[in-house]
């Protein structure tokens, strides 16, 4: 329990003016250092679980708590906070923010959350040197930390954005479909990059995917289909 | 906060095209307002100020706006003139420091023929207590000699030298020339932006010596004195149109108008220049405020503009504003950052609003001064222009709130996962 950074219990959610429940977990938990799989089809209610974990959406029953923080209990903006500090988010595509520059991109955790700033600092002597210490161990050459996001290809951006997710060390790391846009080789590279940032950073992994192929570098799987007890014929993806 | 701030206007200068056409038609509402807000002071300021230094206009009783409208302005006839009597009484009060008399009824090409004498030169003030000053040549000396304003000179193309022949009455077609008398132009006075530029000076004697064989607003069929005996009868004016009067004290102004208006033999006012002109501008000041409101709703307009253009971009950023709220961003911050882009883009074209109306001012204000004798000052930003730019961000602010309030909504319904 000490060690557990997330954990769903007896939880269900339901949309505004919708019918059913379209998610209805009895357990699922993540212990500090875990890199774990969830394998989540389209309409499985993977989106849904994201936004539930980043407390953006509230459940109708049930707690999650993220490093001992009761998500229900606390209020949204408390909710907001507690993702800038703990949580860092890589989708599927687009990930950027076109008018910023890559470093700025990078920079973005640092600017809503004070302690992902001052750990930053931390680790680097500078908010730039470190963005350009993680930009570095992700392959992005110097002469691109200083152009528009636009310029760079799909995987320098998804890289981009593993860096964002990681400046200030959070504890939770959540990636939805970040290599979906990438073709195959490329694929387990920017897997075996991002599993090892993680260890590095001692960041817990959520990698949500509906492709099972890409499971074998994790140490734990959860099939998103069998977890979910609601009936999830509806498509939220 | 600081950085939300950084991030929409960064945000905003991604757009700068579409946004910049915005700022630009926001900054041509502006310029139009403040505009039109700046022709109307200063029109109502050289109105106010179209004759200055002279304490009581004295006519026949009438209403004031009504004596100030022909004694000043020469626009409309009097009901009734004065007589030389009368007007002598005046002048021989101990109150009263000098006097100028005018007689009006004739014209020349549509521009009013004033007759006086040569206290209007020495004392007829405008503006901040100007004196007039003559452009070319001097006052009338003999007795067929006219003075003309600067617009009659421009507008008919007349110099020092000039034969000129006077209309019986006001108007421009249908009147009987005084053709017999011919006047020559010995000056021209120096532009004032007030009715003397339209106006054609004549001694108070050549007004007498043109009607002397005329009789009830007519030519008197087979009788004609030809100009050169004009000068051999009596030419003491019968009648004055109106008369402004100069006190020696300007406290004696009440005192003075009270004897004025009880006088005994025959029914005369006397009114307060300022109190009528500021009378005479709240007629006129209907059409300004027209003016002003319809230059308002054009800002409006313009807002409305902006507005739509975020509105209408919300939807392409959907993506931008999940990536921000999965960085921290609370919803309150998305609200913000919208309504910032609306302030923001407000503010550059009040800018630029005021850069264009200050370059196009400082271009044609002497072009507008020649051709309508408005006097335009460049200027920096008065109290009252501050207290409509203050309005026009309130409106703006107010109206930015829409996309603040969409992007809010947008970014609660997404959470972290637009679909798009």
């Amino acid at each position: 329990m000490a060690n557990s950074v997330i954990r769903l219990e007896n939880l269900a959610f339901r949309y505004p003016n919708a019918d059913n429940v379209c998610l209805d977990i009895q357990e699922l938990h993540a212990d500090a250092g875990d890199r774990i799989f969830i394998y989540g089809p389209s309409g499985s209610g993977k989106s849904t679980l994201l936004g539930l974990l980043g407390g953006v959406l509230t459940p109708e029953r049930g707690t999650i708590s993220l490093l001992g923080h009761e998500l229900t209990s606390i209020s949204p903006s408390a909710r907001d906070r507690l993702r800038a500090d703990h949580i860092g988010f890589v989708f599927q595509q687009f990930n950027l923010i076109p008018y910023l520059s890559v470093t700025d991109n990078v920079l973005l955790s640092c600017r809503f959350s004070a302690r992902r700033h001052s750990r930053a600092l931390a680790s680097g002597n500078t908010l730039h040197d470190e963005a350009a210490r993680l930009l570095d161990h992700l392959d992005i050459a110097p002469e691109l930390r200083h152009r528009p996001v636009t310029q760079l290809s799909v995987g320098q951006q998804q890289r981009v954005a593993v860096a964002r997710a990681l400046i200030g060390r959070p504890e939770i790391v959540i990636a939805d479909e970040p290599t979906s846009a990438l073709d195959a080789e490329r694929q387990s590279a920017f897997l075996d990059l991002l599993s090892r940032e993680c260890i590095d950073a001692d960041s817990t992994l959520l990698f949500v995917s509906h492709d099972r192929r890409l499971a074998s570098g994790f140490n734990r799987e959860i099939a998103l289909p069998s977890l979910n007890r609601a009936e999830t014929t509806q498509e939220f993806a | 906060m600081k950085y939300l701030l950084s991030l929409a206007a960064r945000s905003a200068w991604n757009r700068k095209l579409t946004l910049g056409l915005t700022v630009m038609s926001i900054a041509l509402s502006v310029a139009l307002l403040i505009g039109v807000e700046r022709v109307r002071q200063d029109a109502q300021d050289s109105f106010a100020q179209s004759v200055s230094g002279t304490d009581l206009v004295v006519g026949a009783r009438t209403s004031p706006v009504q004596l100030m409208l022909y004694a000043v302005f020469h626009i409309g006839d009097a009901t009734n003139n004065i007589h030389w009597q009368t007007y002598q009484d005046i002048a021989v009060n101990p109150l009263v420091a000098w006097t100028i008399p005018v007689s009006m009824g004739d014209s020349h090409h549509g521009f009013p023929v004033v007759g006086t004498t040569m206290d209007y030169f020495e004392h007829f003030h405008y503006g901040e207590s100007v004196p007039l000053t003559f452009s070319s040549g001097k006052p009338f000396a003999s007795l067929f000699d006219a003075v003309i304003g600067a617009e009659v000179a421009d507008h008919l193309g007349y110099h020092i030298g000039d034969k000129i022949t006077l209309s019986h009455g006001m108007g421009d077609i249908g009147l009987t020339e005084h053709a017999d008398k011919p006047f020559t132009v010995t000056g021209v006075l120096a532009r004032t932006g007030t009715p003397v530029d339209r106006t054609v000076h004549v001694s108070l004697e050549a007004i007498e010596a043109i009607h002397l064989d005329w009789q009830g607003g007519a030519k008197i069929p087979g009788f004609s004195i030809p100009a050169q005996y004009a000068s051999k009868f009596n030419l003491i004016p019968k009648e004055v149109t109106a008369i402004l009067v100069g006190l020696k004290n300007r406290a004696g102004v009440f005192k003075m108008q009270r004897v004025v208006n009880e006088y005994h033999a025959e029914p005369l006012l006397a009114v307060l220049p300022g109190v009528a002109l500021d009378q005479l501008w709240q007629v006129v000041s209907v059409a300004e405020r027209a003016l002003l409101a319809v230059s308002g709703m054009v800002v409006v307009v313009g807002l409305c503009g902006l507005i739509a253009v975020i509105l209408a971009s919300l939807n392409e950023r959907r993506r931008e504003l999940a990536i921000l709220r999965s960085v921290g961003a609370r919803p309150l911050d998305i609200f913000l950052l919208l309504s910032a882009e609306g302030l923001f883009i407000t503010v550059i074209g009040m800018l630029f609003g005021m850069a264009l109306l200050s370059a196009l001012t400082a271009t044609f204000a002497p072009i507008i001064q020649s051709h309508y004798g408005l006097m335009i000052t460049p200027r920096f930003v008065s109290y009252d222009e501050l207290g409509l730019l203050g309005m026009v961000m309130g409106v703006s602010l107010l109206a930015s709130l829409a996309p603040g309030y969409g992007a809010y909504r947008l970014s609660l319904a997404d959470g972290l996962t637009p679909r798009i």
